[in-house]
């Protein structure tokens, strides 16, 4: 076991969510060179049917009323048990909204060192090189860990998912640790309220970040996508300012979209929008920093100032 | 109510990065450092909790720059009652978990209700501070949150999944929270006010020692070489417009 690498499913209403398999799928390619097996790990209560449905070497799954919705208080003690009990070479954590609260906790909790923001993961001689993606995306920083072994949290999408699906023998064993005595509650889900526009469904997103300057501005992008017969949509702070509705957001805490045309307008790309939008069939990206890593997802880009860019940018699509 | 801020300084990603010679770091001799954004959302959610139950908001940080007064000042002219820095002999970009490690010590002593720290920071590539802290303390973390409020030596804070779905928690205090951001845009400080603040405010001064690092060692720090980089179009806006109406149109995206 202590070459085995560790696997945390993550699952959300009752789907196991596609980092899962990512993860799976890397851990069964990096498993046999330090000759352990890929397991993964499934918490919840119900989730039989989950932890069979994932293809690693073996599925170990908890069942248990206190981890029915996700609680960070009690995945960690859990996954702190099983990984002092068992010490597994790796442990794979999705860097998500879920992982990011458990990750930085385990290695504190377990003396093991963590590497975050991962996208890369190879055994190069025996040796787990783990290559996070740092500042905003413009850095790679490639590591290994000191002693043999680590903690990694993944990004989403950095790994194929179809290698980690499949099937694979499962085995319930009673929660490590008791978990009766949570300060921590989880009391509800609360959905998103319908928003006025659905830009999952749109066929041409109008993007526009930071650079659009002030909420004064949104009309200029709302214009060109009204002539395009669009939508326009947003990375986070303009919907965190307020500018536009929550609905509007693209990215990692927001919807992936796969427009026809992705219009980035003043978007730098950071990993957590560019997680929303990769997809997108074509996009064009606008940004007057040249280094911005949105032109690295891009097919087409220019550099000009998008608010001199909008206006004739709508004439010359309506003309 | 005794809430506790940690906080500190990263590059800016404006500025161009560069890395050192030796291929394993930045340079940091170049950089210009900017409080990380997610902390100014982490001093707006402290200042409002406060003003809706009272208490007084500690801004901490580990000064790795020299220059964490200013962030310091900064965040007491928004609204913090006291700041604190731990000093010692420490690199800039110095790990997370020495940080979380310096910050945890010093926060022990202040008997917090409430740690709020930024969800993440650009340079953390050894993990989040906030839920190190947690985690040293013996307490519970809950971080990508976008709200918190304070009732009755209780909390409630709104967590974000994707897609918009937020997960509602509950905790008796002291907790510790990882913010995304504050339920209202963070306030700006008058400069008039900081400056006041750098001529009276007083920071308390913590030594501290350097710790033993991150638990891995970079190998080698790179630009992303991307699988493929966009087309770039030079030229006006006029030309740039033209340029995209062609496309547009050869892609059949034009609705005329
Ligand atoms: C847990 C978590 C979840 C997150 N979820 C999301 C998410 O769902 N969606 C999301 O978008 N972000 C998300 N973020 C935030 C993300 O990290 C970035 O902070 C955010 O995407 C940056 O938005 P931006 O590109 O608009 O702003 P910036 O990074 O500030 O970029 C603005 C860009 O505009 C350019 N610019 C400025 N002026 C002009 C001009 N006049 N013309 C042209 N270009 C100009 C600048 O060069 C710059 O590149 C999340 C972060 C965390 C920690
Ligand atoms: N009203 C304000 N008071 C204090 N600081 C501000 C204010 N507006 C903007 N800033 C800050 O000053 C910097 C320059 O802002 P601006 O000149 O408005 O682009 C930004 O980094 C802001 O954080």
């Amino acid at each position: 076991m202590p070459n085995d690498i560790f696997v945390l499913a993550e699952h959300f209403n009752g789907k196991l969510a596609d980092i899962s398999f990512e993860m799976t799928g890397k851990a069964k390619q990096l498993a046999p060179a330090w000759g352990g097996n890929a397991v993964a790990l499934v918490l919840g209560s119900g989730v039989r049917s989950l932890a069979e449905s994932i293809g690693a070497d073996c599925v170990i799954y908890v069942d248990d009323p206190a981890l029915a919705d996700f609680n960070p208080e009690a995945y960690s003690r859990v996954l702190t048990a099983l990984v002092k009990q068992r010490s597994p070479r790796l442990i794979m954590i999705g860097n998500t909204s879920m992982g990011m609260d458990l990750a930085a906790g385990l290695s504190v909790s377990t003396g093991l060192p963590l590497i975050a923001y991962v996208n890369s993961l190879a055994a190069d001689d025996g040796t787990l090189v783990a290559t996070s993606q740092i500042y905003g995306g413009k850095i790679q920083a490639e590591a290994v860990p000191d002693g043999e072994a680590c903690i990694v949290s993944c990004l989403a999408g950095a790994f194929p998912a179809d290698a980690g699906k499949g099937s694979a023998p499962v085995e319930q064993i009673p929660s490590p640790m008791p978990l009766d005595n949570l300060r921590l509650k989880f009391v509800q889900l609360i959905e998103p309220q319908g928003g006025d526009v659905d830009i999952t469904q749109q066929p041409i997103l109008v993007s526009i970040g930071r650079g659009i300057g002030g909420p004064e501005n949104i009309d200029l992008a709302q214009e060109l996508a009204d002539a395009l017969g669009g939508a326009v949509s947003a990375s986070r702070p303009i919907t965190d300012a307020g500018w536009l509705p929550k609905t509007r957001q693209v990215g990692k805490s927001g919807l992936a979209v796969k427009p026809k045309l992705y219009l980035a307008l003043g978007i730098s790309g950071a990993p957590e929008h560019l997680e929303g939008m990769r997809g997108a069939e074509l996009i064009i990206a606008v940004n007057t920093d040249p280094k911005a890593p949105i032109f690295d997802v891009a097919h087409y880009g220019a550099t000009c100032d998008m608010l001199d860019l909008l206006p004739v940018l709508t004439e010359a699509v309506r003309a | 109510m005794n809430i506790i801020v940690p906080i500190k300084q990263v590059p800016n990603l404006i500025d161009e990065l560069e890395i050192n010679s030796d291929g394993t770091d930045l340079d940091h001799d170049v950089l210009q450092y900017v409080l990380n954004e997610w902390d100014e959302h982490a001093i707006e959610e402290a200042v409002l909790a406060k003003e809706a139950v009272g208490g007084t908001v500690t801004v901490i940080g580990v000064d790795t720059t020299g220059e964490l007064d200013s962030a310091l000042h900064t965040a007491l002219a928004k609204g913090a009652d006291k700041a604190a820095k731990i000093s010692g002999d420490f690199p800039r970009g110095t790990d997370s978990h020495t940080q979380a490690r310096l910050l945890a010590d010093a926060i022990k002593d202040m008997a917090p209700s409430l740690v709020l720290t930024g969800v993440q920071a650009p340079d953390d590539r050894d993990g989040q501070i906030g839920a190190m802290i947690a985690a040293h303390l013996g307490m519970p973390y809950v971080g990508v949150v976008t709200s918190v409020q304070v009732r009755d030596g209780r909390a409630v804070v709104l967590k974000e999944y994707s897609g918009g779905v937020m997960a509602e928690f509950e905790a008796a205090l002291p907790m510790v929270i990882g913010v995304q951001a504050a339920h209202q845009p963070p306030r700006y400080a008058p400069v008039s006010k900081i400056r006041q603040m750098a001529k009276t405010a007083k920071i308390d001064e913590i030594a501290g020692e350097n710790g033993s690092g991150a638990g891995s060692t970079v190998r080698r720090m790179f630009k992303p070489k991307s699988a493929g980089h966009a087309e770039m179009w030079d030229g006006s806006p006029e030309e740039v417009a033209e340029k995209i109406v062609a496309l547009l149109a050869e892609k059949g995206l034009l609705n005329r």
